[in-house]
């Protein structure tokens, strides 16, 4: 489903990301750890065109999501190239990132129907059902302002998968909320995960989660990858010491 | 007590021309400082210089001159006269919409990146980005310093009196103070009033925008929430 080949990222002189090769089977959930700033956040960022990559090619789906094909040669994607295959992407932020001058709803109906093409009936209905299962069918005729950070993240969540993205891409979407408020955002991801064949891939400090919600691991450090395993392997038997390192560092053992 | 109301009568013979000048100068402006100000953001580097030249080029000379410039230079070069009250909305709109594109860049620019990049997200257009999620909120920072602007607009419809309109300025100099000359002071205390009043009704009409505004926003006004 995604592919990075010889994926490069330069900010200035700063190398975030160096030669990057990996891929993700559809369906697949992958949590992506390391420590702040190893480039674990700019993948996410690079597949949501949010950043343009500095050198290699992303595939999502078979088509280049960074370049597009042009007289069997690519070239850098065009702003309808990248929408067009961003259409089945999703993400949710860290901050939520909701429109404050729409309602719940709005914030639910707008993409689905300017970009989608639904009518407006039909996203309603998108939104009333996605609302029911994150367990917020009450709120949608609220502000955002008037939620609670974790209902504010649920929204998100419901909106990004408004859209029915194939990939979906969660990027510290707990760490910005106060920790009584995170397991139930954590609960509604696992049942998102187990209901649906959606493409996960997720940037997390929660080491419990990534645990028990990914098919695989990958521990990043200086823009490298240096470990990709399960999880049950790379949380019990790391054999990098890097890895080993930086989880006795966040697990505190 | 019988002269107040006679001033009274007169200043308001002028009223009508103070507030054409005052309402199309605002129209203009506000229109004027949208295409200028989101230019000034465009991608194209063409289209945020042409701009800029505009803003610099207004905001920098001088309002009276560019009055006389409209009113006495363009009739020769174009061979006809425009009507002094529309070369008056006309000048007002021009300059006024110099300032306001900054405070429409301004206001753009403040809205948080995160919103940019929640709406690309969600594979909305540029276009849809800027008119649904950016300006919507861009507006409501826009609202302050646009009732300043527009208050000042009011001011600066006086030098209309200057090429001939008959607005309230012009009614006081002109007919006033040659009639009832040792009354000098407070018949131009009355005139300033008349400017007073209908800067509070603007004040009041921006206050009113503000808090629509922020209710879209669901912000609730502080002290009544």
């Amino acid at each position: 489903m995604i592919v990075f080949e010889g994926v490069e990222k330069r900010f200035g002189d700063n190398v975030v990301l160096s030669d990057l090769d990996f891929t993700v089977a559809s369906g697949e959930h992958v949590t992506l750890i390391g420590p702040s700033g190893s480039g674990k956040t700019t993948i996410l960022r690079l597949l949501m065109c949010l950043e343009a990559v500095s050198d290699g090619v992303i595939r999502v789906g078979g088509r280049p999501l960074s370049h597009m094909e042009k007289g069997g040669r690519l070239v850098p994607a065009d702003e309808k190239h990248s929408r067009e295959v961003r259409k089945h992407i999703g993400m949710v932020f860290q901050q939520f990132n909701l429109f404050p001058n729409m309602t719940v709803r709005g914030n639910l109906v707008e993409a689905p129907t300017r970009v989608l093409g639904l009518s407006r009936d039909e996203a309603d209905a998108r939104a009333v059902e996605l609302l029911d299962l994150v367990g917020l069918a009450e709120k949608i005729d609220e502000h955002p302002s008037r939620l609670s950070g974790g209902q504010q993240q649920r929204v998100a969540i419901a909106r990004a998968l408004a859209m029915r993205p194939d990939v979906l891409l969660l990027d510290e979407v707990t760490s910005a909320l106060d920790p009584e408020l995170v397991a139930g955002v954590l609960k509604l991801l696992r049942e998102i995960g187990e209901t649906t064949d959606i493409t996960i891939l997720c940037v997390t400090h929660e080491m419990g989660f990534a645990r028990d919600f990914s098919h695989r691991v990958m521990m990043f450090d200086g823009g490298r990858i240096v470990e990709d395993a399960p999880p049950e392997e790379l949380f019990t038997a790391p054999r990098e010491p890097r890895t080993q390192e930086f989880l006795r560092a966040v697990l505190g053992r | 007590m019988s002269d107040l109301s006679t001033w009274f009568q007169v200043l308001l013979l002028g009223l009508p021309a103070t507030l054409i000048a005052t309402v199309g100068g605002i129209a203009l402006t506000v229109v004027l400082s949208f295409v200028a100000g989101l230019a000034l953001l465009s991608p194209s580097r063409t289209v945020r210089v042409v701009s800029r030249i505009y803003v610099e080029g207004l905001r920098g000379t001088s309002e009276v001159v560019q009055l006389f410039w409209i009113f006495f230079a363009l009739p020769v070069l174009v061979g006809f006269q425009i009507v002094p009250i529309w070369a008056g909305v006309l000048v007002l709109g021009l300059n006024h919409g110099a300032y306001g594109a900054e405070i429409v860049r301004g206001a753009v620019q403040s809205v948080p990146r995160a919103q940019y990049e929640g709406a690309l997200a969600l594979s909305l257009s540029p276009a849809q980005r800027m008119r649904r999620v950016i300006l919507p909120q861009a507006v409501v920072e826009m609202l302050p310093p646009a009732g300043n602007l527009f208050i000042q607009l009011l001011k600066s419809t006086a030098l209309l009196s200057f090429v001939f309109v008959q607005d309230v300025t012009r009614q006081a100099h002109d007919v006033l103070i040659p009639a009832f000359n040792p009354y000098v002071f407070p018949i131009l205390l009355l005139t300033l009033a008349f400017y007073l009043v209908l800067s509070l009704l603007i004040t009041a009409g921006m206050r009113a925008l503000e808090r629509v505004a922020g209710r879209r926003l669901g912000r609730v006004a502080v002290g009544v929430g």
